[in-house]
């Protein structure tokens, strides 16, 4: 495990940093560290949030503090059991009707491959569920090939429908809810990362592994739900 | 016990159902939401005896109009100096009051302050979201906002005189205080000029201000760098500076993750006190050390908690209070007392 900074964050939280740049083999530690906290049951930890090179550590001030937190989870850490593709394996369905694909074409266009190259390209990524963000259940997914890769666009979109797929840079994810975007639309899921479950309301946890799968547009509409939760 | 209803007349925008916030879901994108002023919640809920993770209204500067269509029950509002009118009778904020079938409640901003709770003696029924009430606004999850025409029903609705009258303000904060602040966790990529500048100077806050956040005018804090940070968990009361060098506080409805840097992150108990702020409001940033952080939050949280017992405490019946305190006149004399205090319920010392 890679040797860890902390940051105090105002009087309830404290930002512990693994390094800088993005990176599988630190999404890994992150992740193991997560869990290796969370095992520990440390009293006043109110929850933790695990990001890409990062993880938050929210707790109740009145029964901890900044140093007493750092000292266990630097204990914590020593612990930790870093695995490779630890995480729940996902299969993911997509359709990539061109109604449902709005960016489909500009993004072969732009990378000089056809479109059925880049649906291709698309399936053939090994994505990981690096961190959420931006609204409930957004999921963070890293692992688009090189090849597919474009930048995000200048502005963003307004009212895209939930399920859409979407890239930017290395970066997938899977829309839970209408939002405007600057990410490129290559398909539409049916799959619901809110899950409405309370027992387990989001589908996937930071660390999963996700592949995607392609599904016809009888299959799409048989499951996908206009409705969020 | 019966039941209350209850029609919308009017709601303005950000009028929403709130209670005590889903704490445990920012690792899947979620903030905890809740009330924008802890502080002001927690007060009318403890004036009312209610329990302390109840559903409120969260009334906005844009005020709210409710009629009551049946039942009769007593409520509280505690919040910024806002206005309440019933049936034709003026109160002021800070206040358990009475409302029965017929009669017309319209709460609007006074002076200062942004934010007031409306509580309900009784089950406030609101749709629930991961087992809270709570809004978040930009997915409208949650109880969701208030809209004209809507009807909202109180089970168990009660009558509660024996709380009924002004509640005492608390002597917890001043709103011209400076926010005190822990440094960073980015506070690296700004030069020392730009650090003591946001040390020193004056900020205010812009209209563009809503739950997810408020932003200030103020010195641009420009970055030593062109600093690019991987996307990192945020927190309610982090102070974000764009490429630009404007800075945003983040509140109640926060984004969870985000790759802007953070200066600073205010305290909890500063970040309350904030949020009754208005557009235009000027406000100061004052860094402690993370220890000191610590201790100011635990003798904030003891002197709330006495705060609350104190005002939890039932006046007595109306019958009892009559003799006591002659309340008829005292509703008018408390009022204008709440008048000249300071938003947010803070009195002067």
């Amino acid at each position: 495990m890679q040797e860890l900074t902390f940051l105090p964050v105002a009087d309830h939280a404290l930002m512990v940093q693994l390094g800088t740049e993005v990176s599988e083999a630190l999404s890994a530690q992150v992740v193991a560290l997560d869990k290796a906290i969370s095992a520990a049951g440390i009293e006043g930890v109110q929850e933790t949030v695990p990001a890409f090179v990062n993880l938050l550590v929210e707790f109740d001030p009145l029964v901890t503090d900044h140093a007493t937190l750092q000292a266990q989870i630097t204990g914590c850490a020593e612990r930790a059991e870093v695995r490779d593709n630890a995480g729940t394996l996902h299969e993911v369905p997509v359709c990539y009707d061109a109604d449902l694909a709005p960016d489909l074409a500009a993004v072969a266009e732009a990378r000089g491959i056809s479109e059925e190259e880049a649906i291709a390209l698309h399936l053939s990524g090994d994505y990981r569920v690096g961190m959420y963000g931006f609204a409930p259940g957004y999921a963070y997914l890293s692992g688009v090939p090189e090849a597919l890769r474009v930048p995000r666009k200048p502005a963003p979109v307004r009212g895209i429908p939930r399920g859409a797929v979407l890239i930017a840079g290395p970066q997938c994810l899977v829309t839970t809810l209408k939002m405007p975007t600057g990410w490129s639309i290559i398909g539409r899921s049916p799959t619901e990362v809110l899950c409405n479950d309370p027992a387990r309301p989001f589908l996937f946890d930071v660390g999963d592994r996700i592949k995607f799968r392609r599904i016809d547009r009888a299959e799409f509409d048989a499951s996908y739900r206009e409705d969020a939760t | 016990m019966s039941d209350a209803e209850f029609r919308v007349q009017f709601a303005g925008p950000l009028v929403s159902f709130q209670d005590a916030g889903r704490r445990g879901h920012m690792r899947f994108g979620v903030p905890a939401s809740g009330p924008m002023d802890r502080l002001a919640y927690r007060a009318a809920l403890a004036a009312l005896g209610a329990t302390a993770d109840a559903t409120v209204i969260e009334v906005s500067m844009g005020g709210l109009q409710l009629e009551c269509v049946s039942g009769r029950l007593s409520l509280a509002l505690a919040g910024g100096d806002f206005h309440i009118e019933i049936g034709g009778t003026k109160l002021s904020g800070w206040v358990v009051f009475e409302i029965e079938a017929g009669q017309r409640l319209s709460i609007r901003p006074g002076k200062q302050g942004s934010w007031a709770y409306l509580a309900f003696a009784g089950d406030l029924q609101a749709e629930r979201w991961l087992g809270h009430a709570a809004t978040h606004s930009t997915s409208g999850f949650g109880g969701g906002q208030l809209q004209t025409g809507q009807r909202l029903r109180v089970e168990n609705a009660q009558l509660r005189e024996d709380r009924h009258g002004q509640i005492a303000l608390a002597e917890l904060r001043n709103m011209a205080d400076p926010m005190r602040v822990v440094m960073g966790p980015q506070d690296r990529c700004f030069t020392d000029t730009i650090l003591s500048s946001y040390r020193q100077e004056e900020f205010r806050l812009t209209d563009a201000y809503d739950r997810m956040g408020v932003r200030l005018s103020g010195p641009e804090l420009t970055l030593s760098e062109a600093l690019s940070i991987p996307s990192e968990p945020i927190t309610r009361g982090s102070v974000q500076v764009s490429g630009d060098g404007v800075a945003t506080v983040l509140l109640a409805d926060h984004q969870t993750t985000g790759g802007y840097p953070k200066i600073a992150t205010i305290l909890a108990c500063d970040t309350d006190r904030l949020t009754q702020l208005r557009a235009g409001d000027s406000l100061r940033f004052q860094p402690v050390s993370a220890e000191e952080a610590v201790t100011i939050s635990r003798s904030y949280a003891a002197a709330l908690d006495a705060y609350l017992a104190e005002i939890g405490e039932p006046k007595g019946t109306l019958a009892q209070r009559l003799m006591r305190e002659n309340l008829i006149s005292g509703y008018e004399l408390s009022a204008e007392a709440n008048d000249a205090a300071e938003p947010g319920g803070s009195a002067r010392k």
